[in-house]
């Protein structure tokens, strides 16, 4: 029901006590601010450790190779450990039921010029799924497809800036670059989240550069993803699994740290996992902490303000004004002024957020924000504090017979 | 109109009691005007205050307008106050931050009147206590025999069976106060029933029975001629 009159006398009531309304209001405003900033801030740092790994799949693994640096069996140290297409097939078939992707890389350099354009690229000759693993987005054509694998057609995809470089303004969609002096068809132009230098990479098929350089079947790495149902404790024993069975195929002694190396991003996430965890945690607390000092202020002004408002409910009272009226005069008008003002702290701390956000940068702090619903529920939880806040001194002082209340000066 | 039998009231004191009414039996008629005097401790305020609700009593009975008052709910005292009862105050209590209509008008808000109809009947008790043109000043503004005058105004807003004035001069000089008094005696005898609570003999002489309390009980209790104010104005 609304009651225009009760309204009046609310709006009146805060007009006319501006100090203690905006006593009150600053509390909260503050309280919501603080918790803003504070919030926004923290959120800021998660933000900058969760972008730091944006580039690459989560859950990839990386298999490399080098030279041995030990004895073993009967073979010498410094041995060149070479994987080859066997191998790729060994992993693929041998852990088919934890790898989600698989892609073999090969390395090269080449010189690639279009008409009047030249410049120096390094190459990455993959399997199709690399694409998923390097989370390569294509912008125009296609990727490497099982096709490219099968007929080992001179085909490629470009960086974006190797298109701004070679083709200026011109579409380089079916158009051929000459890369070392042999031509290859443009297939698909990509981008990539990890920044300039992912973009000036060219990929070919791996079959291809087999043929092309060395025509043999060497692979430098191998690259997949595990499959992402396993957990963390999981995927590090699958890596751990991968690397004895791989040291145990070339002869490599176990504890050799050079010859074969699988690097598990499983290991490092369960670290940044519990990093940020640890932050969740210390955002909850700072959280807690803004909303619990923002409870006891409102609590705190609301108690003085009904004392101070003792005499004007003994007047009402005698008056006859019923005990509800005088509670609800002093709930709505606590209520609305939270309120409002924990809109404006709201709308301070957001705007502020968004004016110093990006220039944190520096600070590991990237894109400082809260959730709008964090922060009405934050307000909503202060208005609840105050209303009870305020309550149970309302509901007495409702009680209070009015000659007490009167003789109250 | 107001019957009052075997009346006790006790406040505690610590561990004891102090006993400030000891057995009131008063009984006043329609249009009567009645000064309750007695010095302080004497228990008149206490007999006012529990006349006004505002206060309850231990023993005893209270019969207002033939409603027995007793056992009430904070609802319900609050209705019958707004019903029957008009409280002028020693220290006015009108509310700081309302202008003069605005305070007037308040009885009437309880009562839940239309806001347009508040005004108008706030205007015209405000006219008859002559302020009408003071209707939008603040109580900050106003002198201390127009703000009683204002209190007046709100205690009549409400047509209330019984006036109920606790010490109304006691806080204005000799010319304000008859002022006051001459303006009471006049809605007295307009048929307004009003009962003073004062120790002022001048005052009390302003009346057409004084009642006179020592000690928790009803001393004397006497029809007097009444003194206009009118005459000292």
């Amino acid at each position: 029901m609304f009651d225009i009159d009760l309204w009046r006398e609310i709006i009146q009531s805060i007009n006319k006590n501006r100090t203690r309304s905006l006593l009150s209001g600053f509390t909260v405003a503050f309280a919501i601010l603080l918790f803003t900033i504070l919030f926004g801030l923290a959120n800021g740092l998660n933000n900058t450790f969760s972008e730091a790994f944006v580039d690459d799949a989560s859950n990839a693994v990386f298999i490399r190779s080098g030279r041995t640096t030990k004895a073993h069996k009967g073979l010498q140290a410094g041995r060149r450990i070479q994987f080859k297409n066997q191998d790729f097939d060994y992993v693929k078939t041998n852990f088919e039921p934890n790898i989600e992707f698989i892609t073999a890389r090969i390395y090269r350099n080449a010189a690639a010029s279009y008409k009047n354009e030249k410049n120096n690229y390094s190459i990455r000759a993959v399997h199709p799924d690399h694409q998923y693993l390097e989370k390569t987005k294509i912008t125009q054509g296609r990727y490497i497809n099982q096709r490219d694998m099968d007929v080992r057609t001179k085909a490629i995809v470009i960086g974006d800036l190797v298109r701004q470089d070679l083709f200026l303004k011109e579409n380089p969609l079916g158009k051929y670059i000459n890369l070392s002096g042999i031509p290859y068809q443009v297939v698909g132009v990509f981008k990539d989240d990890g920044g300039d230098d992912e973009e000036r990479f060219i990929y070919m098929p791996l079959t291809t550069a087999q043929t092309i350089y060395g025509n043999n079947d060497y692979i430098d790495q191998i690259n997949l993803t595990y499959n992402p149902s396993l957990n963390y404790d999981e995927a590090i024993d699958f890596g751990l699994k991968l690397e004895k069975q791989l040291k145990e195929r070339f002869t490599v002694a176990k504890n050799d740290q050079r010859a074969i190396r699988v690097f598990n991003m499983a290991m490092q996430n369960k670290g940044i996992n519990q990093m940020t965890s640890v932050l969740g945690i210390l955002i909850l607390i700072i959280g807690m902490g803004t909303l619990i000092a923002g409870i006891v202020g409102i609590s705190n002004i609301m108690i003085f303000i009904v004392k101070e408002r003792t005499k004007e409910i003994g007047i009402r009272k005698a008056l006859g004004a019923p005990p509800k009226s005088i509670i609800s005069i002093i709930l709505i008008e606590s209520i609305l002024i939270t309120t409002l003002a924990g809109y404006v702290g709201l709308l301070i701390g957001v705007g502020l957020l968004n004016w110093v956000g990006p220039s944190l940068k520096t600070y590991f702090i990237t894109d400082p924000s809260v959730s709008q619903s964090l922060v009405i529920a934050a307000t909503l939880t202060l208005i609840t504090a105050g209303a009870i806040a305020g309550y149970l001194p309302a509901r007495k002082a409702s009680n209070i017979k009015p000659i007490v209340a009167l003789r109250d000066e | 109109m107001l019957k009052i039998q075997k009346l006790h009231k006790s406040y505690p004191i610590g561990d004891s009691k102090l006993h400030v009414l000891k057995g009131i039996d008063l009984s006043v008629d329609r249009g009567e005007m009645v000064a309750i005097m007695g010095s302080s401790g004497s228990g008149k305020s206490t007999l006012l205050n529990i006349i006004g609700m505002l206060d309850e009593a231990d023993q005893g009975d209270y019969i207002l307008d033939e409603v027995p008052i007793k056992n009430l709910t904070e609802k319900k005292a609050a209705v019958y106050r707004n019903k029957f009862l008009g409280f002028i105050f020693q220290s006015f209590n009108l509310i700081n931050y309302k202008n003069a209509l605005e305070n007037v008008s308040l009885p009437l808000y309880y009562q839940g009147l239309k806001r347009k109809k508040r005004i108008e009947k706030a205007k015209f008790h405000l006219e008859k206590v002559g302020l009408l043109d003071w209707a939008s000043h603040l109580p900050s503004e106003l002198s201390g025999g127009q703000k009683q005058r204002v209190a007046i105004a709100r205690a009549l807003a409400s047509e209330p069976k019984l006036l109920l004035a606790d010490e109304p001069t006691g806080a204005l000089d000799s010319t304000t106060s008859h002022d006051i008094m001459a303006f009471l005696q006049h809605l007295n005898d307009e048929g307004k029933t009003i009962l003073i609570v004062t120790h002022e003999e001048d005052i009390a002489a302003m009346c057409k029975r004084i009642v006179r309390l020592k000690d928790g009980i009803i001393m004397e209790d006497n029809f007097v001629n009444q003194v206009r104010a009118t005459a000292h104005v």
